[in-house]
Order: structure tokens, then sequence, then C-alpha cells
């Protein structure tokens, strides 16, 4: 089937240049990185995690929630959701790569990645987020492409792949799970060390994840014949709407936590996002923009003339894409260490290398994701005409 | 038959549970039990109390802060000491640094002990930091390689040629103890004063102190230690050897730890 993705219209193959332009020149800057050194990024001993690992946490999340169309469709037969699946896993086959990319952009010593292999400690979380990252990513390639196979012969997908499909549910939980307790373990690391990490990350994942879905539904329908059709994205919608808003209430509780026990501790680094800690406020503006966006997105989600809408649809799902990004992608990681063990805030500017890499692999990823895509919708355009 | 057999065994599955379980809650009813008041610790020394006597060696440090404050320049003289025999790189800039030992005021290395009035011996005073070579460490416990272990004598090891680079020990450490090589440190090594007995490192890997295991190997005191000469600022030894000069310190000295309440059991004590 990979030969469908080798023809194209002008268009396409526009697309695919334009992405194999950020791709090289990623790759550039990721030579100097690699002669040089971390230090060609903005991290430092104090911020010792940049954008890398905020992309790769933001991105589990995407990753996770192709969950979101695959539940429905395979335990609750919810049949509107079939012509989507394949999509939900390919975007979830697209956001792990990314992830594993942004993990290797970010190892002091890349050519040792395997020791985690050779020197398996199962202590570490990292050990076991290495071990669920690449089965999903191996469960979603496997399911997807065998299903698809099936659907171009118009046969009915084998027996033996549902054992895989339902184990790839609460797979897609462990992964964003197993990711929020490299944080939430973590001794004087207050801002992560909250029970309710892993439900937040699943919260915000829920809703990011499916509103990329929405909208890439909605390019799919100008730019090809396949329609995922009004009810099947207005359900999606209603995922949105709902994980969005769980997602907020998580960050109240949080608010309320921290700021009615008054533990300095535990107010620091809310103070330093939200408010400036010390005259510090680098990331003041960025958490304000995101609570904003949030907000107005979930308003247009919840009235009815602006969802049902394509273009205002759209409008509210990158709002709340972007929102979650910076919350997740920026605040969560970053911001988590301000103040340092010894209380010392150090501010954090991703480096011109740092963000061409950055940028970099969210061109494979997309590479990917195009690449895939253009198989299925292929494949099921076929069918149409037929 | 089937359901006479599901019910025997539920049945029998039952009062097992009841038969063992009873006596135990009966007693704990009528007694009230041995521990109604007992005392959760969060401190390492409560904790230790609370153990059996330990066994094996458990290495140590008692950083007596009274000396430092009377000997201005020591602590540097330290920090130069260690940076020094360990080829540790000076790179002139902080994003780059990195340090094993340095000074810190009361605030930074203690946080979260407020004083209404500060005291005024600690108002120009600042205290010596190190890897706290815990007992319960948690950068041990994140690292994914075991690059960075803990000896049966105590010592916080790390391996640097198993060290991918991953910094997931620098997130996990709770005293902001460990650096990365950002970059190639070996240009940033003073030619004049490099130790050909120690390793240089490269870059991509983390580092820290490693409370000198190789001096010790060799019947050394730790760098730190013997910068400070016969002063008594720097103690060093076995934490579980009750005629040690160390044990001796702590049984008659008042000394704190830093961030006790995290549970790491921290292996540098201070008498302030």
């Amino acid at each position: 089937m990979l030969e469908k993705a080798l023809t194209g219209s002008n268009k396409y193959w526009g697309w695919i240049a334009v992405l194999l332009a950020f791709m090289a020149a990623g790759a550039l800057s990721y030579v100097q990185q690699y002669n040089y050194g971390l230090g060609m990024t903005g991290m430092s001993r104090d911020v010792s995690w940049g954008i890398y690992i905020a992309q790769f946490t933001f991105l589990v999340g995407v990753a996770a929630s192709g969950v979101m169309v695959v539940l429905p469709y395979y335990l609750h037969n919810y049949k509107i959701f079939g012509k989507i699946t394949i999509l939900g896993e390919f975007l979830a086959v697209a956001a792990v790569s990314m992830c594993l990319l942004f993990i290797m952009a970010d190892l002091g010593q890349p050519t040792r990645a395997l020791n985690v292999l050779l020197h398996p400690t199962p202590g570490s979380i990292l050990f076991w987020d290495m071990i669920v990252l690449n089965v999903y990513l191996f469960l979603n390639i496997f399911v997807g492409w065998v299903v698809l196979t099936a659907e171009k012969k118009e046969v009915a997908p084998p027996k033996w792949i549902k054992p895989f499909i339902y184990i790839s549910i609460p797979w897609a939980v462990s992964i964003h799970t197993v990711t929020a307790f490299l944080y939430a373990g973590l001794p004087g690391r207050h801002f992560w060390l909250t029970a309710i990490l892993a439900p937040r990350f699943l919260a915000s994942a829920f809703a990011a994840g499916p509103a990329l879905l929405i909208l890439l539904c909605l390019i799919i329908k100008r730019v090809t014949k396949f329609d995922a059709g009004q009810e099947a994205i207005q359900k999606l919608v209603t995922i949105v709407t709902y994980a969005a808003l769980i997602n907020v209430f998580f960050i109240l509780l949080e608010f309320f936590t921290s700021y009615y026990s008054n533990i300095p501790g535990h107010m620091h680094t809310l103070d330093y996002l939200f408010f400036g800690l010390h005259g510090h406020s680098q990331l003041v503006p960025w958490m304000r923009v995101s609570a904003i966006f949030g907000i107005v997105a979930i308003v247009m989600f919840l009235i009815p003339a602006a969802r049902k809408r394509e273009d205002t649809l759209a409008i509210a799902c990158v709002l709340l894409f972007v929102s979650f990004w910076i919350d997740k992608g920026i605040g969560l990681v970053i911001g988590g260490f301000v103040p340092s063990p010894l209380e010392e805030i150090t501010a954090y500017y991703p480096s011109f290398q740092e963000i061409m890499i950055t940028l970099g692999i969210w061109a494979t990823g997309f590479f990917i994701l195009t690449v895939l895509f253009k198989i299925a919708l292929s494949v099921k355009e076929e069918k149409m005409i037929s | 038959m089937d359901i006479k057999r599901r019910q025997f065994l539920k049945i029998a599955g039952l009062s097992t549970i009841a038969g063992l379980g009873a006596p135990a809650a009966f007693n704990l009813l009528l007694k009230g039990g041995p521990d109604t008041v007992s005392y959760a610790s969060s401190g390492g020394e409560a904790e230790a109390s609370h153990e059996a006597a330990p066994t094996g060696v458990r290495l140590g440090m008692v950083i007596d802060q009274r000396v430092f404050d009377a000997n201005k320049g020591l602590a540097q003289k330290c920090t130069t000491a260690c940076h020094t025999v360990h080829n540790v790189p000076n790179f002139g800039n902080k994003k780059d640094e990195i340090k094993w030992i340095f000074e810190v005021p009361f605030e930074k290395a203690f946080t979260g002990k407020s004083q209404y009035h500060k005291n005024k011996n600690l108002e120009d005073s600042s205290f010596l930091v190190l890897c706290n070579h815990c007992d319960n460490p948690p950068c041990v416990r994140a690292c994914p390689t075991k690059a960075t272990f803990k000896r049966k004598d105590g010592i916080v090891a790390m391996d640097y040629h198993r060290c991918i680079g991953c910094r997931f020990c620098m997130a996990a450490c709770p005293y902001g103890m460990r650096s990365f090589n950002w970059r190639d440190p070996r240009p940033f090594i003073d030619q004049k004063t490099h130790n050909k007995e120690f390793p240089t490192r490269m870059r991509g890997v983390v580092e820290k102190c490693n409370f000198c295991v190789d001096r010790l190997a060799r019947g050394q005191q730790p760098a730190c230690v013997e910068a400070c000469g016969n002063t008594g600022a720097m103690t060093f030894g076995d934490l579980n050897d009750s005629h040690s000069e160390i044990v001796k310190l702590l049984d008659n000295n008042f000394t704190i730890q830093r961030k006790p309440s995290l549970g790491t059991n921290p292996s540098v004590f201070y008498i302030v």
C-alpha cells in the first residue's frame, strides 16, 4: 500500500517539499548540536529540561488521544467513528514517533540510548516509559495496517487482531500515566508532586488530541473526497468539550490546594507562571494567553451555532490546541524547574538551533502523518469510486 | 453438581478468611493494640532510631559551620581543592556551570526554615553544599541505566561511561547538587593544575561529588576535608561505627540535615 504515498497532486508534493525543507533545517541544527553538545540549547544547570522534553510530554498526550476514537468504535460499537478510527491510530503513530525523536534530541549521549535496554532498571520510570511508548507505537502501526489492508481487500478485519485492539485501549492510558509519573514521583519538585498529575495529563490530552483530529478532518474534507461526516465531528466536539472542562477543573483544584494551604513551596511555581515571582515573569504572558485561549475555546464549543459552523469550529480547535500546548508544552515542564532546589530563579530561552530542531521534529511527525493519511485516504477513496 | 461445588468453595473460603482474621481483629479491639500511639517520622535520624541496629559502613560527613564562620576563606579553599582534584572545568558562565561543592547562604541551603529575626551569625555566613549521599537517593531511583548507583559504603557514585545524559537524576535531586556537561569540558580545565590521577569527563554526561571514592581507596581523606587541615571544620567517617569521631560529634552536638522531610536520609550533617 506504500505506493499510494508516491502518487499525488502538485499540492501534495508541495506540502511534502515544505516538510522536507523543515526536516533538513532541523537535521542541520541537530548536527551542530551533536558536535557541540546540549550547550547549544538554552538549557542550564537549573532548567535542565527544555522544550524538547516539553514537546515530548505534550505529544504523548496527542498519541494517547487516539483511544478517544478507538474506544467508542470497538468497545461500544459506535459505527460513526468507523471511518476515522484509522486516522486516530495513524495520528498516534506520528505523535509517538515525534516523542521518541524528542527524547533522542534531548540525550547528552544519544549513541548510548540502548543502555536503557542493556542495563534494564525497573525502578526507573524512564525505563517503563520507553517500554510503553514503543509498544504503543507498535500496536498502532500493526492494528492500523492490518485493518486498512482488510479494508482495501474489502473483507472484514481478521479476528486475531481484536486482542491487539483491546490491549491498545488501556495501553493508551498507560503511556500518559507513566509519562506523568516521570514528574509526579520526584521529591522536592512541588509543582509536579501532585497525585492528579496523571489525570490532568489525560484530561488535557483527550481535549487537545481530538481537537487536532477535528482540524485534520476539516482539512481532509477540503483536499480529498473523504468526509468524516458531521455526526462524527460533532461527537468529537462533545469529547473535546468534556475533556477540556475536566482539565480546567483539575487546574483550578491545583490553585485551590496551593493557595488555600498557603504553603510557599506549593505556590512558588504557580506564582512564577501566572503572576511573576520576585519580578521574574518570563512565562506570565504565555500562561495568560493559554488561559484566555482555553476559556474562549470552551465557550465557543458550548455555543451550538459556533461549534456547528466549520470555520468557527476550526478556530475553537486551534485556540484550544494552542492553549493546552502552552499549558503542558511550556508551563508544566519548564515551570517545574522554577524555583530550583536552592530556590533560585533561572530564566530559560530556547536557542535558535533548539527551535529549528523542534520544528524539524514536528515536520517529521507531520511527514509521517501525511504519508500514513495519504495511504489510508487513498484506500477509502478507491472504495468510494468503485 | 457445579453449583454445589461453587457454594462449597465459597463457604470454605469465607470461613477460612473469617477463621484467620477474626482472632486478630478481636485481639486488636480488646487490647486496643500495643501501638495506640506511635510516631511517624520524616527525619533521617528519627527513622534510623526506629530501625534495627544498622549494619555495614555508611560514610557521612559533619560540617561544623562554627569553624567555617571563624575561618573566612576556608570554604573557598575546600571548593578549590575539590574542583582541582576532580578536574572540574571552569566555563566562566552560569549557563554551562559545573560545580561539586559550593557556598550558598543559609536560606538556600536550608529552604523552608523561616526566621522572623535572622540570627546575627547567619547573616554573613555561607554554607558549603555538596551531594548528600542520601541513604535513600532519589537520583538512583530515577536513573534508567544504573549509571548512578549507591555503593555498599553509602557513597552515591557515577559511571560516566554508562550515563546517557537524560538528566532525569538532575530533575530528581531535591538538593540541586548535580551538574551536566553541556559542552566539552576538557578545554576549560586549567592545564597547570590538571590532575592526571582522576579522569576528565566528556560532554553529555552528568557529574557530582563522589565523596572522593578514589582517594578513600588510597587511604586518603576527601579533598575538601583535607583542605580543612586540623581545624575540625569537616569530619568524615562511618556513621555506623559508634567509636568513630563523626558519631561522637553527632552524639554531642545538635545537627541538621538539608530537607529531611523528604525522606532521603542525607548523610551530610551541619552543626550551625
